[in-house]
């Protein structure tokens, strides 16, 4: 099982801050992950439309979308970060 | 020099009290460089900044940015406090403070931490505007993003 966390407009437009599923071993990368919950409902597929500006933190640690995301815990999907 | 102290926090924070904290006893600082991010009205139109945060990366992250940092150059201090949560014009959003022996290091330490905690902090900020409404998330900026790759490529 893996907990998935979002935030900003991209936890907005899912509707919910996290949640915890099962991952199918097929999907090896990030870019894979995100190909996957965009088939999960017309919410993620909104949130996730400019995949390319998704950026993603594999146990808090920023990785690209071609990062293995195995042996993650926490998997974080966020928009570009406006701090500072 | 000892850890940095890096603080996430919703509360503000007192630069004077700071300042004397990071000197502390030490009487070979010759620089402290403050910046201080504000949260600006946009011409009266801003009500309020929602600073929304990833807890626990927000401090890994600093963490890591600072470490890069001391690795870059010779500090005798470094706080670093970002504050999250409802913030009004007027108020403090950000410090970055630096001391070393002689101005430039802390100069350039401040600056590149900004450059960089701007681009890999995991800080989203929404506006609320004085008509009641929202406006929506900031969208980052590009000439950020254009630092930060001037900043890598160093």
């Amino acid at each position: 099982m893996t907990k998935l966390v979002y935030f900003a407009w991209v936890r907005e437009r899912i509707g919910k801050g996290e949640e915890v599923i099962e991952l199918d071993p097929a999907i090896v990368t990030v870019g894979d992950l995100l190909a996957h919950l965009k088939t999960r409902g017309e919410e993620y597929a909104a949130a996730l439309e400019y995949e390319n500006v998704i950026r993603v933190a594999i146990n808090q640690e920023h990785v690209e979308h071609d990062a293995p995301i195995k042996g993650a815990t926490e998997i974080a999907l966020f928009p570009p970060m406006t701090g500072g | 020099m000892a850890q940095p102290r890096i603080v996430v926090q919703h509360d503000d924070f007192d630069i004077a009290a700071e300042m004397s904290r990071i000197s502390g006893q030490n009487r070979n600082i010759g620089a402290v460089v403050t910046f201080s991010g504000l949260c600006r009205d946009e011409a009266g139109t801003l009500a309020a900044l929602e600073i929304e945060h990833y807890p626990g990366m927000a401090e890994a992250e600093i963490g890591r940015v600072a470490a890069e940092v001391l690795g870059r150059w010779t500090l005798t201090g470094l706080t670093i406090i970002h504050r999250f949560g409802l913030i009004k014009p007027g108020e403090n959003i950000v410090l970055v403070m630096a001391a070393s022996v002689h101005r430039e290091a802390a100069f350039n330490a401040a600056s590149f931490l900004m450059d960089y905690l701007k681009n890999t902090a995991p800080f989203w900020k929404k506006e609320h505007l004085t008509t009641g409404e929202e406006r929506g998330w900031v969208e980052a900026k590009t000439k950020d993003q254009e630092a930060f790759k001037r900043l890598h490529s160093l």
